[in-house]
Parts: structure tokens; sequence; C-alpha cells
């Protein structure tokens, strides 16, 4: 096991007294590609906006360390942590288009990030923007580098913030979503694009995603979460082919699917996710899960080995998963 | 098989013009919808599939009658819903109903959820006082809700709550069709197989047709009788879902399918996706014969001159390729 590039230890988050992220750990070796996957308000966005130390003023860090190539990020200046971000570790937003100023053209926005990290003249920085343009699959990058966002459909935005988020070639890129608001056919370019990227430059990649397709497509590990905390954590083969928390299981399981019996009862995930305020004590999925005991609805279960020293899981009834095929 | 149409679309357009300058003149259209026909049988499930701007959600407000189409027919039980007027016509309303894709804004949050729900038979002047209450109640049951939720108001309930209640005002006249426009793209993912469940269990009870209309192409392979792929404004195949799923014909169906992650690491990475090149074409400005050719992996000359018919190569499957089959 190499020294991790990214490791994130006991990360909270709180938005005013509610944990929204509560005491997530995981870390990420070089090059590796770790997928947090999750319903709307599971936390996996505000992780990652955690550890960019980016996150939105309604919510605050509650605790925990996040260190990236030995460096704490939590220790830096608000400057050194400025310089890090496009630099050391980048992030690609669900929005692409929102995410571009709108007020300047394309060409630009890839060169002030040049010139943001690297001492270099505004002439040599323009010829790297260039050649990213190219590397990132934009056709006629001379005149795209001239063009406004407008200009561009919502697949050309996302190859221009990637362009801008890899040009200083970070070791580690986060992607929140980065093809949830693109059509199925540009998704596909994309996730390749990413793919041929993360071969040739050798980035990890923190992917945070709600779809097991994409986690399937794209990921070496993933992380579950569930109201605020990693439920179950395993490298993906392992993970799609033996669920050891409920809560996957059973998420993986609602799921249509391309082959099988059509028109059939799907099976289902009682009640809803709660409101982030009113978390139950215990294990945040006990109201609907059919395996709950007592016991669960009082302690919170601790991520612990599960299937193997890899494959972990919170969940006091792991040993009881065979249930759910029944 | 035979069973008379439900619901019968002929060459149905819907162009919406594009004004310029001081005199605000038309300098040409947007094609949204380009003459697409298809027909839905009662108690059918009919899937219309295909990417953001390809004309499926049009097409359902057309088929509504909530958005004028420039040509074209749309028979509902045998009636020319397109050129009926009054009493008519709101007779043939009464009968299709929508189910929109945000629960959050299809209910209005200052009535209650029984007043919203009673709302059309109200307005249908179909029932009032007590039996109006006793439907109400009769419709929350049937939508797996508690009659007593009657007096609650929307934001008391989850995502997946409201749309079984919008489900239940779509039921409430005992329509012969609903559309349903993205019904579980809003949902979170641990309650899309709540509803999708209920969709399906109200049809065999009731009876009810269905247009759906969705992007997500493993929910209308598990739903759907038959499905449409659109594609800039036109059908470019139509077959039956077991058909369609498993022996794609068109170009732009093939990449389709091939495009969805499936949520199997092996299944998935054994596979080689075909990657389309480029975007979708604008609908302003769309190109010459098959509006696939500019991003077909196959389009030769011809596809540029000729545009390819939608014609039958299997038994219930069309297609509009002049390759295919």
């Amino acid at each position: 096991m190499n020294a991790p590039l990214l490791l994130v230890e006991d990360l909270s988050v709180a938005i005013g007294a509610a944990r929204v992220v509560d005491g997530v750990s995981l870390s990420i070796a070089p090059g590796e590609a770790l997928a947090l996957v999750g319903e709307s308000g599971c936390g996996k966005s505000l992780t990652a906006r955690a550890i960019m130390r980016l996150l939105p003023p309604a919510a605050r860090h509650a605790g925990g360390r996040v260190t990236l190539d030995g460096r704490e990020l939590g220790a830096l200046d608000a400057d050194a942590m400025a310089d890090m971000r496009g630099s050391a570790l980048s992030m690609i937003f669900q929005e692409p288009v929102a995410s571009l100023d709108p007020l300047m053209p394309v060409g630009r926005q890839i060169v002030e990030a040049v010139l943001a990290h690297r001492r270099t003249s505004r002439g040599e920085a323009a010829k790297l923007a260039l050649a990213m343009l190219e590397e990132v699959g934009i056709p006629d990058p001379v005149r795209r580098m001239a063009q406004y966002p407008f200009e561009l459909s919502g697949g050309m935005c996302q190859r221009v913030m990637i362009a801008i988020a890899l040009i200083c070639r970070p070791r580690l890129l986060i992607a929140d979503e980065p093809t949830t608001a693109l059509d199925v056919t540009i998704q596909a370019q994309i996730l390749a694009l990413i793919k041929r990227l993360r071969r040739e430059t050798g980035t990890a990649i923190l992917l945070i995603t709600h779809d097991m397709g994409v986690v399937a497509d794209m990921a070496d590990r993933i992380g579950v979460m569930y109201g605020g905390r990693i439920v179950e954590q395993g490298e993906v083969f392992a993970l799609f082919r033996r669920q050891c928390h409920p809560y996957t299981k059973l998420l993986l399981k609602s799921l249509p699917s391309l082959e099988g019996e059509r028109r059939t009862r799907l099976s289902t995930i009682s009640g809803t996710v709660p409101d982030l305020h009113s978390w139950p004590p215990g294990c945040r999925f006990n109201p609907r899960c059919p395996l709950a005991v007592d016991r669960c609805r009082t302690d919170a279960p601790p991520l612990a080995p599960a299937a193997d020293a890899a494959h972990l899981a919170a969940c006091w009834e792991t040993a009881r998963m065979a249930e759910l095929d029944r | 098989m035979t069973a008379a149409p439900l619901l019968d679309v002929a060459d149905l357009r819907v162009h919406y013009p594009i004004r310029r300058g001081l005199f605000r003149r038309v300098v040409g259209s947007v094609k949204a919808v380009d003459g697409i026909s298809f027909a839905i049988r009662p108690g059918e499930t009919f899937a219309l599939v295909g990417e953001s701007g390809c004309g499926k959600t049009t097409t359902g407000y057309a088929v509504l009658g909530l958005e004028k189409p420039t040509a074209g027919r749309v028979a509902f039980a045998g009636a020319d819903f397109t050129v009926a007027t009054g009493e008519e016509r709101r007779r043939l309303q009464r009968d299709m109903q929508i189910v929109f894709q945000d629960p959050y804004s299809s209910l209005n949050p200052k009535l209650t959820v029984g007043e919203s729900i009673g709302e059309p038979l109200l307005v249908h002047r179909v029932l009032h006082g007590k039996a109006l209450a006793e439907r109400v109640a009769e419709l929350l049951s049937l939508v797996g809700l508690r009659p007593e939720h009657a007096t609650r108001h929307p934001h008391e309930f989850s995502g997946g709550q409201r749309q079984r209640l919008v489900i239940a005002r779509a039921l409430s006249l005992r329509p012969k069709l609903i559309v349903c426009d993205e019904p579980v793209s809003a949902l979170d993912v641990s309650v899309r197989s709540q509803i999708l469940n209920l969709l399906m269990e109200l049809q065999r009870e009731l009876g009810v047709a269905y247009l759906f209309i969705s992007h997500d192409l493993s929910v209308v392979r598990h739903l759907s009788d038959r499905v449409g792929v659109m594609y800039l404004g036109h059908i470019v195949e139509e077959a039956p879902a077991d058909r369609l799923f498993a022996a794609p014909a068109h170009p732009y169906t093939k990449a389709l399918l091939s495009a969805i992650p499936l949520a199997d690491p092996v299944a998935q990475r054994a596979r080689q996706p075909i990657i389309l090149q480029g975007d979708l074409p604008s609908p302003a400005n769309p190109p010459s014969g098959c509006p696939f050719r500019t991003r077909c992996p196959i389009a030769e000359a011809r596809c540029a001159a000729e545009a390819p018919a939608l014609r039958p190569i299997a038994e219930g499957q069309r297609v509009a390729c002049h390759f295919a089959g």
C-alpha cells in the first residue's frame, strides 16, 4: 500500500446544529479513483467542498483533518490554500455553464488559471491553453478560445472546465456530479475523456455521483454515503458482487436494469430520506432498514471490516445480509 | 393488437417562429416536433425517449392541447382533438391528465392536498360535498397515502409523497390517458422504485394508458410496452420495448443504449461504448436529409440528400434509416 495522496480523518461539517457530514474518513492513493455515491442530502458534495475548503456560507467545518501529500490543508492560510487549488487539487462541478465566468472568453479563463500558478508569459500561457483545449477534444480550438461560455454547449463548457482543472497537472481532481446535467451521449464523451486524461496524467480522482452506472464505469473504490456518514466502503468489483450494508444492497436492488424481466414489481426501500435536521439516533438508516434491531436505534455502528479487511461496513447486523435476498 | 387506438397522432408538427428586427419579421422556425406519428392503445404504456431538445415534452403537451400544433392531427377516442371546441373539448380533456417532473412545483402550496386532489372534480362539476370528500379519501388510499392526509398542506410531504398526491389528482376524473413527463427524475433514487411500482399497479387496476416521457432508458425498458426514440423532432425508431432493447436498429438508438453506464463493473468494463462525436444540432437549423447524419458513424452522401422514411423492418418495429434492416 502506497502512502495515500489524500487522507481525510474524521471530517465533520455542520449546518446549524445538524451534522450533515459526520465523521467521514477516507483515503485516496496516487492515481486512484474513489467514488462517493449517495442520494441528495447524504453529504457527499459537502465532503468534497470541505476538502477544497470551499464550504457554502451556511456550513462550517466541525472537526477532522484533511491531508494532501503530507500537508494538512486546514493548517494553511487562505493564500497558501488558494495556491493549492488549481495546482495540487482541482474541482469540476455539476453545472459547467454556471461555473465559468460568463463575461470572459473561455481561452482567457484557461490562461488565467495558468498565470495564477506558473511564472510564465501570457503568450506561453496562451499556447498551453490552446494545447489543453485540443487535449480535451474541443474542435477548432483557436476559434473557441475567443468565444464566451454562452456560445458553447453544456458538453463543451464541461470540457473547458476540465481543461482549466487539469492544466496545472494537479495530483487530485475532485469531480462533483460532472455529467449529471448532461445528456447521456454527451455524458459518454465526458466520461471517456476523464478516463483518458487519468490514464495519461496519473491524476487521482474523487468522483461524487448518485449514479451507480457511472461508479461502475469509473471507480477503483467506492464509499457509499447515507445521512452524512460513509456506511460502506470497498473495492468496486467486490462491492458490486457483495454488499455488506443493507442500504447499498437495497439501493442496487431497486434499480431497474437493462436486462432481466420487465414490468415486474421493483424492490423498494420503505420511507424517504429524512430531513437533515431530523436524523434518528443510532444508525441513521434504521427507520428504513428491514434488519434493524434495538441496538441500531440507540448506538451508531462504526465503519469496520466486514467481508474482508478492505471491505468496510457500518452495520451491526451485517451477518444477516442474506435475509434481504428472501 | 387490433383494438382501436385510444390516441392516434398523425404527422404532428410543432414549430416556433423565430422573429428578428424592428418589425419582428419571421426569419425562420424552431422545428421542435417535425412530423411524428404514433398510436397508443387503451391500457398501454408508450414511451418517448430522447435527449434534451428532441421534442418529447413538446409532443406530450401537444397531445394534451397545451401546445398548439402547427400541423397534423391528434385523435383521442376517435375524435379529432386538434379541431374540437367548447363542450366536446372539455369532455375530451377530462379523459387526459398529466403528471409533471417536479412534484414540488405542481401542487398549490396554499391549498390542502384534499382541495388540490378534489379541484378537477369541482371544476368539471362531477362531485361536490360529501361525495367529493369520499372520492378524495378513496384516491389517497389508492396512491398509498392515508385519507386523513387530506387536510394537510404540500410542504408537510416528502418528494415521493408529493408525486403520489400529483398522481392522485391526475386520477381523480378517471382518465383514460395520463401523460407522465419524467415522473421520477426529480426523486431520490431510493424512492423512485416506489413510484414506478405505483404507476404499474394503477395501470393494472384501472386500465389507464400512459404516454411516458423519459430520458432514463432503464426505467422506460421496465415499464413500457412500446417505445419511440426521438431525435431532433423526429421519431427515428419505434418498437416493442423488449425488441428495442434486444435488437436496436437505428444507429442513434444503438449509441444511446451503449452510452448508458451499466450498474455492474464487470459488464460495463467489457463493453465498447459507441461514442458519438459532436453535439446535437440546433432544431432551428437542422441538417438536410437525415437529422442524425452529422453525428452518425455510418452516414453516407445519400443521408444528406434524402430523409429516410420510418419503415417497418420487423413485427412492430419501424426505423428511419436507409441502412437498417
